[in-house]
C-alpha cells in the first residue's frame, strides 16, 4: 500500500499524490464491496427460487448453464435474467412524471449501496470507519422509502400509488421498533461504530454475542428488517394478488431490476448487520484452534447466509400479512416491547457494580 | 385455550414455528417434478393425440373415403374430398385435419369403419407459422407410416375392451 502511495506521490507530487491515492483506493475498495454484491443479489435470488421450489417439493430453475457443463444447471438463471433485463425497452407511461419515474430507482438503490460504506467485513476491512455507524446506517436504510414513495406516486397510477402508501406507512412504523431495538443493542456496546459493537461481543464463545442477552430484540429486528425490506410475509408494498405489483407495476427492463437488485442488496444488508449486532460479525462460534483458522471475513458472510436462508424460509412458509395486522404488530406489540425491553437494560446497567456481578452466570453486564 | 397460554403461544411465535417445521421438513422430501424431455409421465395405449392415417400391410391406404369421421367431428376440424379411382374403389382426394380446430375426442378415431384414421401418443408437435397446423393427407399418412408398429400395437392391446 505505502509503496504504491509513494508512487503516486512522486508522479503527481505530494498534495495531488496523496488526494489521487485515497481517490483510488477508495473507489477499488467502492468497487470491490459493489461488484461482489451485485452478484450475490443475483445468486439470492436464484437461492431464493431453488429454495422455495425445494420448500415446495419443486427443483426450481434447473435449465441454464455455462458452457453445458451438466452439474452447473441452473446456474447461469441469474446470469440470463440479467441480460434479459437489459435487453427490454424501459417504458415511461404517457402521464408519468418522467424525471421522477427515471429518478426513483437510482433513489432506491443509492442508499441500499452507500449503507454498506460503513459494515465491517474484518476487524481492518471497512471502507468507513466512522463512529457513527449505526446512525448512518439507520439514515440510509430510511432514505430507501423516498424512492418507493416517488415511483409510486410518479407511475400516475392507482396501483402503484396505493402500493407506495402502504408502503411508507409500513416502514415509517417498522423503522420505529427497529431503532428501538438497536438503541438495546448500542446500551450494550456503549458505541455507535459498528466495528466496536462487534468487538464488543468478544469472548470465548458464541455466549458473549448480544443474541443471548437481547434475544427478544434479536426476533423484532429480525421480523422488522423482513419488514423494512418489503419481504414476505410484510410485502403488502408489492402484493402481486391486491395490486398487481404495488409500486413498480409500471416500471420495465432495468429501471425495473433496479428495484430488485435494491430490494435483494437491502435484504442482504439488513442480514449483515444481523450478524454485526447480534451474531458477532466476524467473530468465529467459539474462540479456539480449529474456529480461528477461518478469516472472519468468512465467518461474517456465512452468518449473513444463514439469516438470508431465514429469510427465504419466511417467505416459503408464511401468507402475507393483513394491512391492519401489520400495524398492529408494528405500533402495538413491537414498539411496547423494545421501550420494555430498553427500560429493563437501563436498569441492570445501572445497578451498582457489586450487586451486577452477583448475578448467576452473567457474562455480559 | 385459556388466555395465558394462548398470549405466550402467540409471544413465543410457536405456531410460526411449527409452520416453518412443516416447510422445513418439505426442503428435504424427495422432488416430484418430471424433467419433461428427459423423462416423460407414462401413457396409455388409449391416449389421443396426433391423428394418423393408416395404410394394410399390403401399402394400400385404408381410408374408404365415407366421411363418417367427417360427419362426426364436432369441432368440424376434417375436410375430406373423394373420388372414384380407376379401380372402381372410392378414394379420398383430400383430408385435411385442422389441428387448431380438433378437440381431441376421438371420435373420428370411434367412427371409423376400417380403422383408418387413428390418434396417435404423439404430443409435442408444433407450428411455426398459420396454416401450419392444418395437416393434410400426406402429412398424415407419412405420420401413420412412421408409427405403424405404435399403432398397431396399441391397438391390438385396446382390441378387447372395443
Amino acid at each position: 500500500m505505502e509503496n504504491i502511495q509513494q508512487q503516486f506521490v512522486e508522479i503527481f507530487g505530494t498534495e495531488w499524490g496523496s488526494m489521487l491515492f485515497s481517490f483510488a483506493s477508495n473507489m477499488t475498495f467502492i468497487f470491490a464491496i459493489v461488484i461482489p454484491l451485485l452478484l450475490g443479489v443475483a445468486y439470492l435470488t436464484f437461492a431464493e427460487r431453488k429454495i422455495i421450489a425445494y420448500m415446495q417439493i419443486r427443483v426450481g430453475p434447473n435449465r441454464v448453464t455455462f458452457f453445458g457443463i451438466p452439474w452447473l444447471r441452473g446456474w447461469g438463471q441469474p446470469i440470463a435474467d440479467a441480460v434479459k433485463a437489459m435487453m427490454k425497452e424501459i417504458i415511461v407511461p404517457t402521464g408519468a412524471n418522467k424525471l421522477l419515474f427515471i429518478l426513483a430507482p437510482v433513489l432506491t438503490i443509492m442508499p441500499a449501496l452507500a449503507a454498506w460504506a460503513v459494515i465491517p467485513f474484518s476487524p481492518e476491512l471497512v471502507l468507513a470507519d466512522i463512529n457513527a455507524g449505526l446512525l448512518y446506517i439507520l439514515a440510509m436504510t430510511s432514505m430507501g422509502i423516498y424512492g418507493i414513495i416517488i415511483a409510486g406516486w410518479a407511475s400516475n397510477s392507482k396501483y402503484a400509488f396505493l402500493g407506495a402508501m402502504r408502503s411508507a406507512a409500513q416502514v415509517v412504523s417498522y423503522e420505529l421498533a427497529m431503532g428501538f431495538a438497536l438503541v438495546c443493542v448500542l446500551m450494550m456496546s456503549r458505541s455507535l461504530n459498528l466495528g466496536d459493537i462487534v468487538n464488543g461481543q468478544q469472548g470465548n464463545s458464541l455466549l458473549n454475542w448480544y443474541l443471548i442477552p437481547l434475544f427478544p430484540m434479536f426476533l423484532v429486528y429480525l421480523i422488522s428488517g423482513v419488514a423494512e425490506t418489503n419481504r414476505a410475509p410484510f410485502d403488502v408494498a408489492e402484493g402481486e394478488s391486491e395490486i398487481v405489483a404495488g409500486f413498480h407495476v409500471d416500471y420495465s427492463g432495468m429501471a425495473f431490476t433496479v428495484f430488485f437488485l435494491a430490494e435483494y442488496s437491502n435484504m442482504i444488508l439488513v442480514a449483515t448487520l444481523t450478524s454485526i449486532m447480534f451474531l458477532g460479525g466476524w467473530l468465529p462460534p467459539v474462540d479456539m484452534e480449529p474456529f480461528t483458522w477461518i478469516p472472519g471475513f468468512i465467518w461474517l458472510l456465512l452468518k449473513i447466509a444463514f439469516i438470508l436462508f431465514f429469510f427465504l424460509w419466511f417467505r416459503a412458509t408464511f401468507p402475507r400479512y393483513r394491512y391492519d395486522q401489520i400495524m398492529r404488530l408494528g405500533w402495538k406489540i413491537f414498539i411496547p416491547i423494545t421501550l420494555i425491553w430498553i427500560v429493563l437494560l437501563g436498569l441492570i446497567m445501572q445497578l451498582p457494580e457489586s450487586i451486577r456481578s452477583s448475578f448467576p452466570l452473567n457474562i455480559w453486564f | 385455550m385459556d388466555p395465558i397460554k394462548k398470549f405466550f403461544s402467540t409471544f413465543l411465535l410457536f405456531e410460526l414455528l411449527k409452520g416453518m417445521a412443516v416447510t422445513g421438513r418439505y426442503l428435504f422430501k424427495p422432488k416430484i417434478t418430471v424433467h419433461f424431455p428427459e423423462e416423460k409421465t407414462p401413457q396409455s395405449p388409449r391416449f389421443r393425440g396426433l391423428h394418423a392415417l393408416r395404410r394394410y400391410p399390403n401399402g394400400e391406404e385404408r381410408c374408404i373415403a365415407c366421411k363418417l369421421c367427417e360427419a362426426v367431428c364436432p369441432a368440424m376440424a376434417i375436410t375430406i374430398d373423394s373420388e372414384q379411382r380407376k379401380d372402381g374403389t372410392r378414394r379420398t382426394t383430400r383430408y385435411d385435419i385442422d389441428l387448431s380446430k380438433c378437440i381431441f375426442c376421438g371420435f373420428c378415431e370411434e367412427s371409423c369403419p376400417v380403422d383408418s384414421i387413428v390418434e396417435t401418443r404423439i404430443l409435442e408437435y408444433h407450428g411455426e407459422k398459420r396454416g401450419d397446423l392444418i395437416y393434410t393427407k400426406e402429412m398424415l399418412l407419412a405420420i401413420g407410416d412412421r408409427y405403424e408398429e405404435q399403432i398397431a400395437k396399441d391397438r391390438e392391446a385396446d382390441a378387447r375392451y372395443r
